[in-house]
């Protein structure tokens, strides 16, 4: 254990020392190749030239080299991949697809990832927007804000745990010591196996996505809807609105372009989501989803990484809107340059 | 306008409770298993968490001694003594003779057992037996009983957990794996994201595009060609292909895209005259950047920081995919899921399995809660 402690620093000192010395090192060299200082100014001006048309390269080009390596070529390569056999090495056109609409799995990920799609979005703007509103008119709001975004510095699997613990069964008539099943017994209902019931377990999976991002929600709307202008809301007071008038004319109109960006921030998420259904249920009782099912099939039976690629494409396919809008919003605000 | 005062209490009264059921639905699953990790073993399954400080009753079982150890007494046969033996004596609520009624008879209460038995189960433990028949038999009678047990609260969890579950180590693997993966792309997204704001080069507005699009690209398009690419370097060196290095190295990958984005808005937006009073007076863009940008940009390499250091900590698919799913150097997440599936209903070492792989992301996020926003509000196109 000490010596990983020691290697850890080690990379730490020598990672960061690397990235120091390549920067000040290929910034020194260029300085010494085409020299601006001390030279003739003709030869001066020129090389100042040579200097700038080198130096942002020598800055972006580390960033670049490491995205192209884990980002650009992977996604080339998983294209490529999505049209070959398991092991990589044989063409079979577009069977991996045909496979893949014609698998029982593969369409139940897929019912389940639009079900996720559906509710989980909307269920953490929505509460989001509602705690946010309400926090702000108390004086204890931002220790109850605190408490209500700490969900999202947990890891996905603690929070598996976390519910596992509250869905926890026992068999009717015992001491229940999942909080739920003790709250419906009390109650006088029947204590139920909730992951594994069919259909509905899907929805206690969505509860534990929606209790990490109803946080991150919160925390962006709450602070958009205290740029909505005092006077506005002062306005509609005088006029005799009523509170929810006021909330769903006023506010949420004014805000409109936040709540998007929410709501498109959590679809991604959950198009990606993993960790929760392996921990959970591994796709078990009908509820697999794309991401789980990908990384299954990356290993099931020592691996087909056709297939695999394929439910990896089709997630992509799902995100490829949204990046064409973020992109041609960024492009507005740069002004296109 | 008594009326309208009146609703007001109770409008913001209501505003207060609805908080209120807010905040207890978001923090007491948390609790419960903090809670669940400092109660002893036993009775984190005879009782639920939230009646931790009551007493816990619990039903076991026991055997009354066999038959060599019975006296004859007025024409009976006769077997007396404490079913606790030299145990601590517990309190015994009720107690029977099957197992699918442990508690039938109240304790103090003599059972009539049938054949001519009777047993007489005392709440301190003390039992007297008798039969008309001589006992026979080299085991004695089996005995169900419901006792209570005061709460008990114990650091033991922890001991085992740390120290011979492996989770001990999984920690240390976190932080080897974790503060790396944080301090590498730090630096080379800084000068990137300096050289994408302030200097002029063609092909820079693409790049720009480039890295908002590479934002939102699934993880999953990244894994089976890196696993690949791992395989190939590690077998055509002949070294592992389940390495610190690879996972630190695609940590970084994966976050350069948010780390230049967002550090790229940040830097854009230093004032320019700044800039060009230090150009003016013969500064190159390194003594730019090191003395005048980096210093200004602290507070957006600290959103990152946090950032990147929560994501890298609670990640599970990355650490599964490059350094493994078991072994000696899976990270806390990897080791928690393997505990799920191998210690399934033990959850003395589930609930504290969790809360370690918790705590620190909690300690990180309390701690610096400003930045953390700071980081959201700035970038919440994140795609990871």
């Amino acid at each position: 254990m000490a010596a990983q402690i020691f290697s850890a620093i080690f990379v730490i000192i020598a990672g960061v020392g690397g990235c120091v010395a390549y920067f000040w090192g290929a910034n020194r060299l260029v300085d010494i190749i085409f020299p601006s200082r001390g030279v003739a100014g003709a030869a001066a001006i020129d090389n100042l030239r040579r200097q700038g048309l080198i130096r942002p390269w020598l800055f972006v080009g580390p960033a670049m080299i490491i995205l192209t390596i884990y980002l650009i070529y992977p996604v080339v390569e998983t294209l490529r991949l999505s049209f070959l056999d398991r092991g990589g090495a044989d063409f079979v056109g577009f069977a991996n697809y045909e496979w893949a609409l014609g698998d029982r799995e593969f369409r139940s990920s897929i019912l389940n990832n639009i079900i996720w799609l559906a509710v989980v979005p909307a269920a953490c703007t929505f509460l989001g927007l509602i705690i946010a509103v309400l926090t702000d008119k108390i004086w204890w709001g931002t220790i109850a804000k605190s408490l209500i975004f700490l969900p999202l510095a947990i890891s996905f699997v603690g929070a598996s745990v976390i519910w596992k613990f509250i869905y926890e069964y026992r068999g009717a008539g015992q001491t229940q010591i999942g909080l739920l099943n003790a709250i419906i017994q009390y109650f006088g209902g029947q204590p139920q196996v909730w992951i594994s019931l069919p259909f509905w377990n899907n929805f206690f999976l969505m509860i534990i996505l929606i209790w990490i991002q109803t946080g991150f929600a919160m925390v962006i709307l709450s602070s958009a809807l205290r740029g909505i202008p005092e006077e506005t809301l002062e306005a509609a007071v005088i006029d005799g609105a009523n509170p929810f008038q006021i909330f769903w004319k006023i506010m949420v109109p004014q805000i409109w372009g936040t709540i998007a960006v929410v709501w498109t921030t959590i679809t991604i998420l959950v198009l990606k989501v993993f960790d929760i259904v392996l921990t959970m249920t591994n796709g078990q009782w009908n509820s697999q989803v794309l991401a789980n099912l990908m990384f299954d099939w990356m290993f099931r039976g020592g691996g087909d990484f056709g297939r695999g690629a394929t439910i990896a494409i089709i997630i992509m396919i799902a995100v490829i809107p949204i990046m064409v809008w973020n992109i041609r919003q960024a492009n507005k605000e740069t002004g296109g340059h | 306008m008594a009326v309208s005062t009146g609703k007001s209490f109770a409008s913001r009264f209501g505003v207060h409770i609805a908080v209120l059921i807010f905040v207890a639905i978001w923090t007491v699953p948390t609790l419960g298993i903090l809670v669940s990790s400092l109660r002893d073993k036993d009775q984190i399954i005879a009782s639920g968490w939230w009646n931790s400080f009551a007493s816990s009753t619990q039903t076991e079982a026991g055997r009354l001694p066999p038959a060599s150890a019975q006296v004859e007494k007025d024409g009976k046969f006769v077997l007396e003594g404490n079913i606790f033996g030299d145990d601590p004596a517990r309190d015994i609520s009720a107690f029977g003779v099957k197992s699918a009624a442990p508690t039938q008879y109240p304790a103090g209460t003599t059972a009539d057992l049938g054949d001519g038995e009777t047993l007489q189960l005392n709440a301190d433990g003390s039992f007297v037996m008798t039969s008309t028949q001589p006992f026979e038999g080299e085991r004695g009678q089996r005995v169900y009983y419901a006792s209570s047990a005061p709460p008990k609260f114990t650091t033991d969890n922890y001991d085992t957990v740390l120290f011979s579950e492996g989770i001990g180590r999984s920690f240390m693997n976190s932080l080897t794996v974790t503060i790396p993966a944080t301090v590498i792309p730090i630096l080379i997204a800084a000068f990137a994201a300096y050289a994408l704001a302030w200097m002029r080069f063609p092909g820079r507005a693409l790049l720009i595009a480039v890295i908002i699009g590479l934002l939102v690209v699934p993880l999953q398009m990244s894994l089976i060609p890196l696993l690949k690419l791992y395989n190939g370097v590690g077998s055509f060196f002949g070294v592992p292909s389940k390495t610190y290095l690879g996972i630190w190295l695609a940590h970084t990958g994966f976050g350069l895209p948010f780390a230049i984005y967002l550090l790229r808005s940040y830097i854009a937006g230093l004032p320019r005259e700044i800039m060009e009073s230090a150009r003016i007076d013969g500064a190159s863009d390194f003594e730019i950047f090191v003395k005048i940008v980096l210093p200004l940009s602290f507070p957006v390499l600290a959103s990152f920081a946090i950032f990147q250091f929560l994501w890298v900590w609670n990640d599970l698919l990355v650490a599964m995919v490059f350094l493994g799913t078991e072994g000696d150097q899976i990270v806390l997440t990897a080791k928690l899921n393997a505990l799920l599936g191998s210690r399934g209903g033990d959850w003395e070492i589930l609930t504290t399995s969790a809360f370690i792989t918790i705590v620190v992301p909690l300690i990180v996020f309390f701690s610096l809660q400003r930045y953390f926003v700071r980081g959201l509000l700035a970038g919440s196109v994140k795609g990871g």
